[in-house]
């Protein structure tokens, strides 16, 4: 066994908490270069060019790209052959969080549901772990905003309606979200499983690289034939008006339940933002 | 594109008739902060006959939470969240006199109606541009409800704080004009 302290996982996200929120990736910033030059709106471009400049001076001045920090979201890929010394590891996760949004002026922004009384810390984070072979751990903080985060869905749908009527539910819930996720979007869409896999699938697709395709030929092309569609809806940057509606779409799928078809939508602005480090 | 107009709050009924879906207009001066739980309090204030926090009549609310400032610094990120959440707000502050709201995503017919008969504008920021949207904010001061931490109700001093007219007075919405022009 090999021992990792849980105080390396404190340090570990909450840098990660703060990279996340100041360094926009690489794939999304070429994502955002090409859109301009495929953009036909004059606003269209103009609202893309304003993106790239917020991204630099998020990062030249250490500000966070969007004030909407998110909800701390964090992927564990956890080696079988780890031992995790310490203390708990989920109390180590949440000191980082609370490290990073206090260290790195990120916004608060986790609340009871009805009382609405901040935490005032941004925890507790959400933690999704996979144990996998190996001795060593991955961790990704993906910090998820509200307002692309409210327009997500999950449906379980008939059987019968095929991939139409999955593309259909698709599309739907893109046109239905007009301008309040912030486009151009990442649409993450997860085929399968059961009613909350679905939507973790979708949530996992987020954090592929942008231009990136999934590796089945054809999910691939209901990639492709969702981007078109999607970027034919003519909600452009900003819901303005324009072509560049999402800057990608990504599809994850696996089995289901024979009597159904589950289909998560979680969609994700352009502030795609997810930062790993493997201990 | 069309030139900048450049206007300075409080803004008249002159000042909101004459804007059309699309301009490009720049605030230089005092915007006030407001989201969900803020405007849950200024209208529980309507009800309660109380006075307001700041004169309403021919103001502007930006709908934002910033994140904190650091230090030596005015304000965190700050641009815009999404309008529909202070849709079943909106009009009772219309009425009593708000010339403007600056936010993003589209508002409610109510909303829509209000801003008619009322004479008032919706403008749209970019919304997940928070840190360039910072550099037009010179100064921020807390003017009610502290402890909401984000969400406290702020007055912005801007200068040229770049805003697009997505509702006019006369009931144009360029969210759907855009859309129906690159819809394929």
């Amino acid at each position: 066994m090999r021992e990792i302290h849980v105080k390396e996982v404190t340090a570990v996200v909450r840098d990660l908490c703060i990279r996340a929120n100041t360094h926009l990736g690489e794939d999304v910033l070429e994502a955002l270069r090409k859109a301009i030059d495929q953009e036909d709106s004059p606003t269209g471009k103009d609202v893309l060019a304003k993106l790239l400049e917020n991204a630099r001076i998020a990062r030249e001045d250490s500000i966070p790209i969007c004030q909407d920090t998110g909800f701390a979201v964090v992927f564990m890929e956890l080696g079988q052959e780890v031992s995790l010394t310490g203390g708990s590891l989920k109390d180590a996760i949440n000191e980082g969080v609370r490290q990073g949004y206090q260290e790195g002026y990120l916004r608060k922004s986790t609340c009871h549901p009805f009382t609405r009384t901040n935490t005032g810390d941004n925890t507790p984070a959400i933690i999704h772990l996979d144990v996998v072979t190996g001795d060593s751990l991955r961790l990704i903080v993906a910090p998820k905003g509200g307002g692309s985060e409210n327009m997500s869905r999950v449906t379980m749908l008939t059987p019968a309606v095929g991939i139409q009527g999955v593309k259909d539910f698709v599309i739907q819930r893109v046109r239905d979200s007009g301008a309040n996720p912030c486009p151009p979007t990442i649409v993450g869409v997860g085929i399968g499983g059961t009613f909350e896999t679905s939507a973790l699938l979708a949530k996992k697709a987020l954090l592929r690289p942008l231009g990136s395709r999934n590796g089945d030929p054809e999910l691939a092309t209901l990639e492709r034939e969702l981007h078109e569609e999607i970027n034919g809806l003519g909600i452009g940057p900003q819901g303005l008006g324009g072509r560049i509606t999402s800057l990608a779409v990504h599809v994850n799928m696996m089995e289901c339940h024979i009597a159904s078809l589950p289909v998560g939508v979680n969609i994700q602005c352009h502030a795609a933002r997810h930062k790993e480090v493997v201990l | 594109m069309n030139d900048v107009i450049r206007l300075t709050p409080p803004l008249n009924d002159a000042d909101v008739a004459s804007l059309k879906i699309g301009d490009r207009v720049a605030f230089t001066g005092a915007i006030y902060t407001g989201r969900d739980a803020a405007h849950k309090r200024l209208v529980e204030l309507i009800g309660a006959g109380k006075s307001f926090p700041f004169d309403i009549p021919g103001q502007i609310i930006y709908y934002v939470g910033p994140s904190p400032a650091r230090f030596g610094r005015p304000i965190g990120a700050a641009g815009p969240t999404t309008s529909y959440r202070m849709d079943s707000y909106a009009p009772q502050l219309i009425r009593l006199g708000l010339k403007g709201m600056i936010g993003k995503g589209a508002r409610n017919q109510e909303v829509k109606e209000a801003m008619v008969e009322f004479n008032a504008v919706y403008f749209v920021a970019i919304g997940g541009a928070g840190a360039l949207m910072a550099q037009a904010i010179k100064k921020a001061e807390v003017v009610a409800y502290e402890d909401l931490g984000p969400e406290a109700i702020r007055r912005l001093e801007v200068v040229e704080f770049p805003v697009i007219v997505v509702n006019d007075v006369r009931g144009n919405d360029l969210y759907e004009e855009g859309v129906k022009k690159y819809a394929r």
